[in-house]
């Protein structure tokens, strides 16, 4: 953090902690509550309207409620804790939701506890996919559902990818199957600004309500490269090169920076109970705005090194930060700079050369990476890929011990539970095996990292939510009732 | 220009690298024949090109270059049994791309020619124990039941059957078979060897719009073809009914209508493989599907026909309308059926690498081990009729082995040293010198200069 220039107000904000910002649980925040406090003088302060205060709008409220579960202990596993150790032959406790004891062979197992035999067994965090468009582009790939990108402007940060979220996708069955526990949904990137992401738990529900992460913040995707000047540049618009895509970029964030003076402008009147105007609410500039004030975090789509150190320095001139790149095929030349700079690079491990600015993609981008100190994400973007974030980190991983970088598979296994935690900003409450962190656990058949390791039962909140043995914990969607494939699974 | 600066340097390598094959012998292995049980542990001889020997007992030749595997194992190597690698360099950037035909072939689209020996993307193979692959033409109407992937659309776009105008051609091309090694500037192995044709939501969009016109239109193309050949001299006379297709197209159906070479179906859902099942027995041709991601579906009756199938045992997601029944324990099922499987990697990632997984997904899905690793090397060399020479560790076939540095098909393993022709290959791709150039300690100057 101590290499960042923020404005001294972004500094407060990401001080209190990045989750401290929460923006989706919908509750203890009332609509007018921060302009209705401490009027100094007796000017009638009246609450903005329903809809018209952005800071007070926290989005669609979680409906999200952990399916049942027991007090479980888990026994003889081995277990990858993503703290950076491996206990073997460990016992993980579980309560309420959460997890309350993590340790060796002799740790107590409170009474009334349901004891689970790992003996065997690996258990890890739930995979986090800090890169999925599950539900947004969800199977069947059929155009009535092709609900991902909003391709009608290169900005297009007003839209939110929860109001495409088809939670019948049966992709999310899938990914859970493969261990994972937590989602964040992104637009696509055919656009500058594609538009707010939301971060899901991977439960089988009826509404996106019913799935969205309780307390997580909400993310702007951000794409530079080629996609969004090859769609708009074939549309003969701009942008339709990289510098127009940087134009792009700036003249947004003069406009955010314009509007955000506005709304300060207005709540410090409103506080000293001077007579004011509230600013004309705008959904595109809520959200650029969401960014400024540190509250949103910028997930930015950007494969080449050279494109991530300018998008480094458009951040800079406008005081924000950047979490995390996306697809950083290139962030290995780097390294230095990004762990400096505190940004996290998301990468696959074995995808390179599809198009000219993934031509440089190495598998060992993740260890070169990882040996400068930088945060380092394996994703997916990929419905069959987020199956198997665990295989991809085992070849990211082995592509730096074939260096003889010897990483382990506790580090390891952080690219696909701790950091993508981190980076999606709720670092504090899943991702990782300690007391007090979300119960969000992946009981594996075998070393995690083996092509022959399958997730046999996923736990989400300490509840079973998916078993490889017990045709009962294997949801389907709707969508596949009646179809051939029924019982995929088993 | 680092770029081409890079290449020359990778062919430099090749050509430096000894024209004949030394005599290796490679101990304290295990060996995987494919053909025949493992060896736990081995001795494996290659001479003048050739496997010479192996076995639990062989003593290495007077002379020969001694390689300890140190527990290491010994495979054939890995055959991409369908793939664009050489024909196919970006598939994001359409100038690079030959392994389509556009609009102005349809069968008679020959991939051979498109095959460079420099593709960069060979080393990359290579360095994933790939010693050869099937280079087949991408479908007929392109894009059809393929995956859309989401953040990087680009890579169906580009096409070469969706880039043209008007409708994809009914019949992809003919497909070729390459080994990959260094320093040779002819890689084809065979060519013309099979046509390929889509069924399904491809098929039917290069038939004009639905299921029902496609295999009606085949027929009747299959039809013109053993008329064509039947009385060519009346073709050239003009003195036969009109054709379908052209002269072009259809001498490169006759060997097909012969039985001489078979139809590549690319086909996914059960009913179109059952239609695909028989249009060959109604047609007598041979063919080989690839996809089936329903074949599971219609398993015994693939068996029953004596048809191999090409899968990538990834798919298990409905992701279109004919893959709805996709399943992980595809290649397992078919496989108890009785049927010859061979599995692919990822066509347009330059991800062959990930064939071998690919075989140990399936096989943590049910797949025996042997039939896995069967799948990645005897049976595409089966299907595309190499397996007289490659495909399998016997004594008096080509030596295109790998040594790994432990289970072929784990993630954690990686392929140590790769023979083709009995001569080791140069270790080194395009990404190996990228990783080695900003792995290496910074010496004050830019990395241009490592």
């Amino acid at each position: 953090m101590t290499g960042w220039r923020y404005t001294a107000a972004a500094v407060g904000v990401l001080a209190l902690g990045l989750t401290a910002c929460a923006t989706t649980t919908g509750t203890g925040s009332k609509p007018g509550a921060a302009a209705a406090a401490k009027p100094v003088e007796k000017v009638e302060a009246k609450p903005l309207p329903k809809g018209l205060d952005g800071a007070a709008s926290t989005g669609f409220p979680s409906t999200y409620a952990p399916l049942p579960s027991r007090p479980t202990a888990f026994v003889g596993a081995t277990i990858l804790t993503a703290t950076g150790q491996q206990i073997d032959n460990g016992v993980v406790v579980v309560s309420g939701g959460k997890i309350t004891a993590i340790g060796g062979p002799g740790t107590a197992v409170p009474a009334d506890t349901a004891v689970v035999d790992a003996k065997g067994k690996w258990i890890t965090p739930g995979i986090i996919d800090a890169h999925s468009h599950l539900g947004v582009y969800p199977s069947p790939g059929v155009s009535a559902r092709s609900d991902g990108n909003e391709a009608t402007d290169p900005n297009t940060a007003q839209v939110w990818s929860e109001h495409s979220v088809w939670p019948q996708d049966p992709g999310f069955n899938r990914a859970r199957a493969g261990g994972v526990t937590t989602l964040q949904i992104l637009p696509g990137s055919a656009n500058l600004f594609g538009g707010r992401s939301v971060t899901l738990k991977n439960v089988p529900s009826l509404t996106m309500q019913g799935m969205k992460f309780p307390g997580a913040p909400y993310g702007l995707k951000m794409a530079c490269g080629e996609n969004p000047k090859r769609v708009y540049g074939g549309k003969g618009r701009s942008p339709s090169t990289a510098m127009g895509n940087v134009a792009g970029f700036r003249k947004a964030w003069i406009d955010a920076a314009d509007y955000t003076r506005k709304w300060d402008d207005y709540r410090a009147k409103v506080q000293k109970g001077e007579k004011a105007d509230a600013p004309k609410r705008d959904l595109q500039l809520d959200t650029l705005s969401g960014v400024l004030k540190g509250e949103i975090l910028v997930q930015n789509h950007c494969y080449r090194a050279d494109e991530e150190a300018v998008m480094i320095d458009i951040a800079r001139e406008f005081g924000y930060k950047i979490t995390m790149f996306h697809h950083a095929i290139e962030s290995y030349k780097i390294g230095a700079l990004l762990a400096k700079e505190d940004i996290c690079s998301a990468t696959w491990a074995s995808w390179t050369g599809f198009k000219m600015e993934s031509l440089d993609g190495i598998d060992a981008n993740a260890a070169l990476l990882w040996k400068a100190g930088a945060c380092v994400v394996i994703h997916s973007d990929d419905p069959i890929m987020t199956q198997r974030l665990n295989q991809e980190a085992a070849i990211a991983m082995t592509a730096g011990n074939r260096l003889g970088y010897g990483i382990s598979r506790a580090e390891a296994i952080k690219w696909i539970t701790a950091n993508p935690a981190k980076a999606m900003g709720i670092g504090d409450k899943t991702g990782s095996i300690e007391p007090g962190k979300a119960a969000d656990l992946v009981l594996w058949s075998r070393d995690p990292f083996s092509v022959y390791a399958q997730a046999e039962q996923v736990y989400v909140d300490g509840a079973l939510t998916y078993d490889r043995h017990d045709p009962k914990y294997q949801p389907k969607s709707d969508f596949e009732l009646g179809q051939t494939g029924q019982g995929a699974f088993n | 220009m680092i770029r081409s600066f890079l290449l020359a340097g990778v062919a430099c390598a090749a050509l430096a690298a000894p024209a004949m094959a030394q005599t290796i012998a490679i101990t304290n292995a295990r060996i995987e024949p494919v053909s025949g049980p493992a060896i736990p542990s081995g001795t494996i001889v290659l001479k003048d090109g050739k496997i010479a020997a192996l076995g639990a007992g062989i003593a290495p030749p007077a002379g020969a270059t001694v390689i300890d595997a140190k527990g290491g194992v010994i495979t054939p190597g890995l055959i991409a049994p369908s793939s664009n690698l050489t024909a196919s360099e970006v598939s994001g950037v359409r100038e690079t791309r030959d392994d389509g035909t556009g609009s102005a072939l349809s069968a008679a689209f020959d991939i051979a020619y498109s095959v460079n020996p420099a593709s960069a993307m060979i080393g990359l193979a290579r360095d994933g124990g790939i010693t050869a692959s099937a280079v087949t033409p991408v479908l007929s109407g392109a894009g059809g039941g393929a995956h859309e992937h989401a953040d990087d659309g680009v890579v169906e776009d580009m096409t070469a059957g969706a880039a043209g105008a008007g409708d994809p051609p009914l019949f992809g091309g003919q497909a070729a078979f390459v080994r990959l090694q260094a320093g040779d500037t002819d890689l084809v192995e065979g060519s013309r060897l099979a046509v390929t044709v889509s069924l399904g939501e491809s098929g039917a969009r290069a038939a004009g719009g639905s299921r029902g016109a496609s295999i009606v239109l085949i027929k009747s193309a299959l039809e013109d073809a053993r008329a064509f050949a039947r009385n060519r001299a009346a073709f050239e006379q003009g003195a036969t009914r009109e054709f379908g297709l052209s002269r072009l197209d259809l001498t490169a159906l006759v060997p097909v209508v012969q039985g001489k070479t078979p139809l590549l179906v690319r086909v996914h859902r059960a009913s179109d493989i059952r239609l695909a099942l028989k249009l060959a027995a109604d047609e007598k041709i041979r063919i080989i599907l690839e996809g089936a991601e329903e074949g599971w579906v219609v398993a015994p009756e693939i068996a029953k026909a004596g048809v191999p199938v090409i899968l990538d045992s990834q798919a298990d997601l409905p992701e279109s309308f004919e893959t709805i029944g996709s399943r992980l324990d595809n290649a397992a099922r078919l496989h108890a059926a009785g049927v010859t499987v061979a599995i692919n990697g990822s066509r347009d990632f330059n991800n062959l690498r990930q064939e071998r997984l690919n075989a140990g997904l399936a096989v943590a899905n049910g797949l025996p081990y042997a039939a896995g690793l069967a799948s990645v090397t005897l049976a595409p060399a089966k299907i595309w009729g190499q397996a007289d020479r490659i495909g399998s560790l016997e004594v008096g076939k080509t030596a295109d082995v790998v040594l790994w540095t432990g289970d072929p098909l784990e993630t954690t393993s990686w392929a140590d040293k790769v023979f083709i022709g009995g001569v080791e290959q140069p270790r080194d791709s395009r990404q190996t010198q990228l990783r080695d150039r900003y792995a290496a300690p910074d010496n004050g100057l830019p990395p241009a200069y490592r």
